[in-house]
């Protein structure tokens, strides 16, 4: 598996020849510096440290500045672990865009999804609500409705489906073709919405 | 406050960056579409494919309104009165079945949208010519 990591930059749409209009999703990606490499002897796995994003080296504690120094690197924001990469790559390496993806890949795109708060049933679960406005019923249209039944349990089951947060969670979407790859802005064109606002990192998985 | 500023900048810039991208490759296709706006009557080219052959048809009628200006999704439509019917068509501006766009006829109006002509009839519905 290879990957990288990037910035969710906004969406527009491409033209097909046949004029159908592809909605697509902006992506800032790489360049992504190898800031260690773990191995079976070290660390007990093998895996592939990337840093992404540049940051103030006042905002960075002395430990982490060591770690960066070693890779010879700037400070970075976002530190993110790929197992099993599938390319040989040494500490300090820098990585961009066209190095692992191509035109027409198809990739996993990981992010976090934009907050939405404390959410009701009907959101966050896809329930119907309770009917409709009549037959007596007035104040209670988006509610769960019954959670169980009486006397036996007495109790309510684990895991039933009830209101709570909503969004904010990591979130794999698998599939997305890479349209294009623009490897002198460092930009990605990637068919499809990915989760997230702008200006979130989305990690690229292919 | 700072953040707020420094977050609306790096959305206007992220917006900057999607346009740069794409306008360079759309850019001869908008330098040949002509200037038009609403009360513009104008012929547009549709491509039309009919199994594996390719034909243009001419829709002509009133530009009604224009949206979403220099984005990738500007589109406009089209209103004609077929048969006695009020058809309107929505076209992609830099879609690749618009072939060719004529302006026919420059429209004197007073606003961007000219929605009030679904409901004009007769008279009403005339739109004077622009006299330049």
């Amino acid at each position: 598996m290879l990957g990288l990591i990037g910035k969710k930059i906004g969406m527009t749409r491409i033209y097909e020849t046949e004029g159908k209009a592809i909605p697509c999703t902006v992506v800032e990606l790489g360049p992504c510096v190898v800031s260690q490499v773990k191995t079976i002897e070290n660390d007990g796995y093998e895996a592939v440290q990337l840093g992404y994003g540049d940051v103030k080296e006042k905002s960075v504690s002395s430990s982490m500045l060591g770690h960066f120094k070693k890779a010879n690197s700037t400070p970075k924001r976002k530190l993110v672990e790929f197992r099993s990469f599938d390319k040989s790559v040494s500490l300090g390496d820098t990585l961009s865009a066209a190095d692992i993806f191509a035109d027409g890949d198809m990739i996993d795109v990981i992010g976090t999804s934009i907050g939405k708060g404390f959410q009701g049933v009907v959101k966050r679960h896809g329930f119907a609500g309770v009917g409709g406005q009549t037959h007596g019923q007035h104040n209670r249209a988006r509610h769960p409705g019954s959670i169980g039944s009486c006397s036996f349990p007495s109790r309510v089951f684990k895991g039933i489906r009830m209101a709570g947060r909503l969004g904010n969670a990591r979130v794999t979407v698998q599939n997305l073709k890479v349209l294009r790859v623009l490897a002198d802005k460092n930009l990605v064109i990637i068919s499809g919405s990915l989760p997230g606002s702008k200006n979130s990192y989305v990690i690229l998985e292919k | 406050m700072q953040s707020f500023f420094k977050r609306a900048k790096s959305l206007v810039m992220s917006l900057e960056i999607i346009k740069g991208i794409l306008d360079a490759e759309y850019a001869e296709k908008r330098n040949s579409i002509p200037v038009f706006g609403a009360g513009d009557t104008i012929n547009v080219h549709v491509k039309i494919k009919e199994g594996n052959k390719e034909r243009i048809q001419v829709y002509q009628g009133v530009v009604i309104q224009r949206r979403n200006p220099n984005s990738m999704g500007e589109s406009f439509t089209v209103r004609k009165t077929s048969n006695g019917i009020g058809v309107e068509r929505i076209f992609p501006l830099l879609s690749p079945t618009v072939d060719k766009i004529e302006v026919v006829r420059r429209g004197k109006v007073r606003r961007a949208r000219i929605f009030y002509l679904r409901e004009a009839k007769g008279k009403a519905a005339r739109i004077k010519e622009k006299r330049s």
